[in-house]
């Protein structure tokens, strides 16, 4: 290439630019000749193609064939083995892909191969003419002069008025989508019974009640509130605030803030589960670093540090919820969350102050 | 004036019983004349054109899929006890979408195959209405006339994704659950109306028992029905419009050079629609989308590692992942007047898709400010001729997958065998150089092609073969080209930057200043096309090789 360069690299990139309008440019030689396929000459050639394009159509009709006998041949009887399911799957797949394949193909091969290829040139014509224009103009004139609208403003004004007020009631009839937030989700099925009994830290899913004794160092739980599973409605709204995760570690690793110190028991604490960004659930716990992860976006808090945020997009720790032992030995709640667990709201700082008041 | 009741010798009379029919339909409704106008109406032919037929296809298919899935799936999210076939899951609380999606997959014939093809249809089509749209943008195919089918299709793509999402959700499964625990953790972030738009959404508090019979609704009825409605209108504007030709001989704004519609095209359009549909059942038949029995049920406690999105939504759940919560011990998130601003949350899932979108949308009158350029264009730019356009597209590209690819940060990590904490530095690192690293690179790699270009327009093409000359001087032949293949490298326009001009008051206001800045931007970088006074030079500074390629050209020619 070097004996044939277009100079020198500096002066082989930006092009001279002066005047380039005026500067001869090459002629449009055209549309190029048109080249004869096998087909058009040789009448051999065309009858192969005849007979590849039907036997593609014949592969099409074995495909809708292969369909019926795999719908109707396997019976989809009660318990059947997930095996079966696959294979027929795999059978209407094959049929259905053959009988599209061949029809798609076959028809495609026969333009290609067959159909005229001349290339054809068409003129283009305008989107809008002028004589268009002006008699489109003249036609709005009249609609508007028949009308009256300008000569009438206080018909105008006041059917703009009407107009602009007419949808409100579209959007006030859809009030009743949901109800008030109010204070709902500052609220959990933690907090104690009317009279006072505290509630117990339950197995997920089976409800079973934990006792301190069980949690042995270094495990962890997933834990749901006492009598959770007998909700008969909004259970899940219901657990969606109110799962936690509960770990035991060295007391020594806790460093709790003033005021925390008696909301773990023995080093066992208790934490929101429901990640502060936007509510996945917090769900691995690397027990040799002590840091939960949401799988999520990966928000990574660190138990050490009463969950502070360490990693990841969550910007709160993960609200803890304060425990103790009631006098048979089971792990209880002694409190609600003291502030709203999952993603942060607008409202959530006043929530924060109310159960802080 | 002759009477109706005689009969007229040139009234036309049907032969056949199809003809008499036919006849029939077209007194009523003009069949003839429409056959007229569109029956060899000119389509130009291009493999890139083939995305948008894609995507029409794939939609054809969704909505005889999605019909089978309706007859089956019911959106309550009333409790039942799971009593179908799949026995890991038999007596398993949950809801009846889940049970029915479960009912769909293992004990309706056919069930399964029409989930599956579903499914895969609906990932094809949202990637093909994309690439179609990166094919109309890198070929300025969204210039005059055509701006407003571009925003038509831009509209089509956000519809597109809402579809998707919708339609992700109503299994009501494990994965689908959590994808609407992160929705509604994004919605209850919007300052002042977020926890009531959620209260509103899910029929109070998250999940609540409405939102799949909600999703259903817009899912089955209002999507599709604007998606058809912006279809009619794009493919209208198609008609209106003709469709865009690439350059070449005999090829210019003024004509539109192809295919007749009937026979050939049709044909190959119509043959395309079964092999779309073929290649999905293809998918469908080998390749398990969605298995959401192994997810199990909605509860808002387990969640499996390595959850991810359907891919057109991965770049907001990736700008999620990207964007840090604290910065040192500085919360992003803040109180300010006693009412929270979730900016870690409010600004990845708002700002990037906002700016994408809002570029994508203005980008034709952008352009179209810049380079007062009013004419219509019929004839396509290719990619490399429109250097500065390109460089955007791909820096726009480029910052789309690196929120895409952080979607998968977790799997990155864990098959790459690297820290995950790393690859999010990196991704947050290319999140804001990858764009100008793109832009950079793109606009070289045009302009190289384009002197590539020039050099093959001037020079011929390598043809490979090594000549010793008679005093031992070795060159290497170059083939002239034709003039069919050299007018495609040359005829194109190449604008040069257009300077500030004064408003008719005679004054260069700011604006316009402003203007001729960004017009010497997009156009100071620029390769010219060869001219033939160029190619006059070019063969004279051959001088001696002259005679070999004369010799050699009639063979290669040839071939």
């Amino acid at each position: 290439m070097g004996n044939h360069s277009d100079g020198g690299p500096n002066d082989s990139g930006t092009v001279a630019t002066a005047g380039q309008n005026e500067v001869e440019k090459f002629q449009d030689p055209g549309i190029p000749p048109h080249r004869l396929r096998l087909a058009d000459t040789d009448p051999k050639a065309a009858k192969k193609a005849e007979r590849q394009v039907a036997l593609l159509f014949g592969i099409s009709v074995v495909g809708t064939l292969i369909f019926l006998v795999a719908y109707f041949a396997i019976d989809l009887g009660h318990d059947s083995p997930i095996a079966t399911i696959r294979l027929q799957n795999a059978l209407l797949g094959i049929g259905t892909a053959f009988a599209m394949l061949g029809i798609g193909t076959g028809i495609v091969h026969w333009a290609k191969a067959l159909m005229p290829d001349h290339e054809v040139s068409e003129e283009r014509h305008a989107i809008r003419t002028e004589e268009d224009r002006q008699a489109a103009v003249r036609i709005v004139d009249d609609i508007v002069e028949e009308t009256g609208i300008k000569r009438r403003p206080l018909i105008r004004n006041t059917l703009l008025g009407a107009v602009a007020l007419a949808p409100l009631p579209a959007l006030a009839i859809f009030g009743d989508l949901g109800p008030r937030p109010d204070d709902k989700l500052a609220h959990t099925l933690w907090a104690p019974a009317p009279d006072g009994r505290l509630k117990r830290l339950a197995r997920d899913p089976d409800g079973t009640p934990i006792k301190a004794a069980d949690v042995t160092m270094g495990s962890a739980f997933h834990v749901i509130p006492e009598g959770l599973n007998e909700l008969s409605e909004g259970k899940l709204n219901e657990k969606a605030k109110s799962v936690v995760l509960l770990m035991r570690l060295d007391p020594e690793l806790l460093n709790p803030s003033p005021g925390r110190a008696d909301w773990a028991y023995n080093g066992i604490v208790a934490y929101s589960k429901i990640c502060t960004h936007v509510g996945c659930p917090v769900a691995l716990y690397e027990q040799q670093t002590h840091h939960l992860l949401c799988p999520c976006h990966q928000s990574t808090f660190d138990l050490t540090q009463q969950c502070k945020v360490i990693f990841g997009p969550a910007s709160r720790p993960l609200p803890q919820l304060p425990i103790a032992v009631d006098s048979e030995g089971y792990l209880v709640a002694t409190s609600d969350f003291h502030e709203p667990v999952g993603p942060t709201y607008w409202e959530r700082e006043q929530h924060v102050l109310e159960r802080n008041a | 004036m002759s009477s109706n009741a005689t009969p007229d010798a040139s009234v036309f009379v049907a032969k056949t019983s199809g003809g008499r029919i036919t006849d029939f339909v077209d007194q009523r409704v003009g069949g003839s004349g429409i056959l007229r106008e569109f029956g060899r109406k000119v389509f130009p032919d291009h493999w890139s054109f083939m995305f948008g037929e894609v995507a029409l296809y794939s939609f054809v298919i969704l909505l005889l899929s999605g019909t089978f899935l309706t007859f089956f799936f019911d959106p309550s999210m009333a409790e039942t006890h799971y009593a179908g076939s799949y026995t890991p899951l038999k007596n398993v609380e949950m809801s009846v979408a889940y049970s029915s999606s479960l009912n769909i997959s293992f004990d309706v014939r056919g069930g399964m195959f029409m989930r599956q093809v579903h499914h895969w249809a609906a990932l094809l089509f949202v990637a093909s209405v994309s690439v179609h749209m990166l094919r109309v943008f890198f070929t300025g195919a969204f210039r005059k006339p055509r701006e407003l089918n571009w925003v038509v299709g831009s509209v089509l793509l956000i519809l597109s994704m809402a579809a998707g999402f919708t339609g992700y959700s109503l299994p009501d499964d494990l994965l689908s659950g959590n994808g609407l625990r992160i929705i509604d953790g994004v919605i209850k972030s919007i300052p002042v109306i977020g926890t009531y738009t959620s209260f509103f959404l899910f029929g109070g508090e998250f999940p609540g028992t409405m939102i799949i019979s909600r999703l259903y609704m817009l899912h089955i009825l209002l999507v599709p029905a604007l998606i058809l409605l912006m279809i009619v209108m794009h493919l209208f504007m198609v008609v209106v419009h003709k469709h865009t030709q690439y350059p070449g001989p005999g090829r210019n704004d003024g004509n539109v050079v192809g295919y007749p519609l009937g026979p050939v095209y049709a044909a190959k359009a119509g043959g395309f629609f079964f092999i779309v549909f073929g290649v999905v059942a293809i998918m469908a038949a080998f390749f398990t989308i969605n298995p959401i029995w192994n997810y199990g049920p909605y509860d808002p406690s387990p969640v499996s590692a390595g959850t991810q999105p359907d891919w057109y939504i991965g770049f907001v759940d990736g700008a999620l992942r990207l964007m840090p919560g604290t910065i040192g011990d500085w919360k992003v998130e803040q109180v300010w007047f006693g009412y929270m601003f979730t900016f870690n949350v409010l600004l990845p899932a708002l700002v990037p898709a906002g700016i994408l979108f809002t570029v994508m949308f203005a980008y034709p009158w952008i352009e179209r400010w810049i380079t007062k350029d009013n004419r219509e264009h019929h004839v396509l730019d290719r990619p490399r001729n429109a250097p500065t356009r390109t460089a955007i597209g791909m820096a726009g590209f480029v910052w789309y997958c690196v929120m895409w690819a952080a979607a998968g940060s977790d799997l990155i990590a864990t098959h790459f065998h690297v820290a995950l904490n790393d690859v999010t530095y990196w991704l947050r690192a290319l999140f804001f150089i990858g764009p100008v690293i793109a832009f950079i690179v793109t606009k070289r790699v045009a302009l190289a092609l384009q002197r590539k270009d020039r050099e093959i327009a001037l020079h011929g093409r390598e043809t490979g073969r090594i000549v010793r000359l008679p005093h031992g001087e070795f060159i290497e032949v170059h083939a002239p080209l034709d003039e069919y293949k050299r007018y495609k490298l040359v005829g194109f326009e190449s604008p040069a930057p257009l300077p500030a001009v004064p408003n008719e008051h005679g004054v260069v206001d700011r604006k316009e200043k402003r203007r001729a800045k960004l017009s010497r931007w997009f156009f100071e970088d620029r390769v010219a096309p060869a001219t033939p006074a160029e190619l006059e030079a070019a063969h004279g500074h051959h001088g001696a090789h002259e005679a070999v390629e004369a010799a050699e050209s009639q063979k290669t020619l040839s071939h």
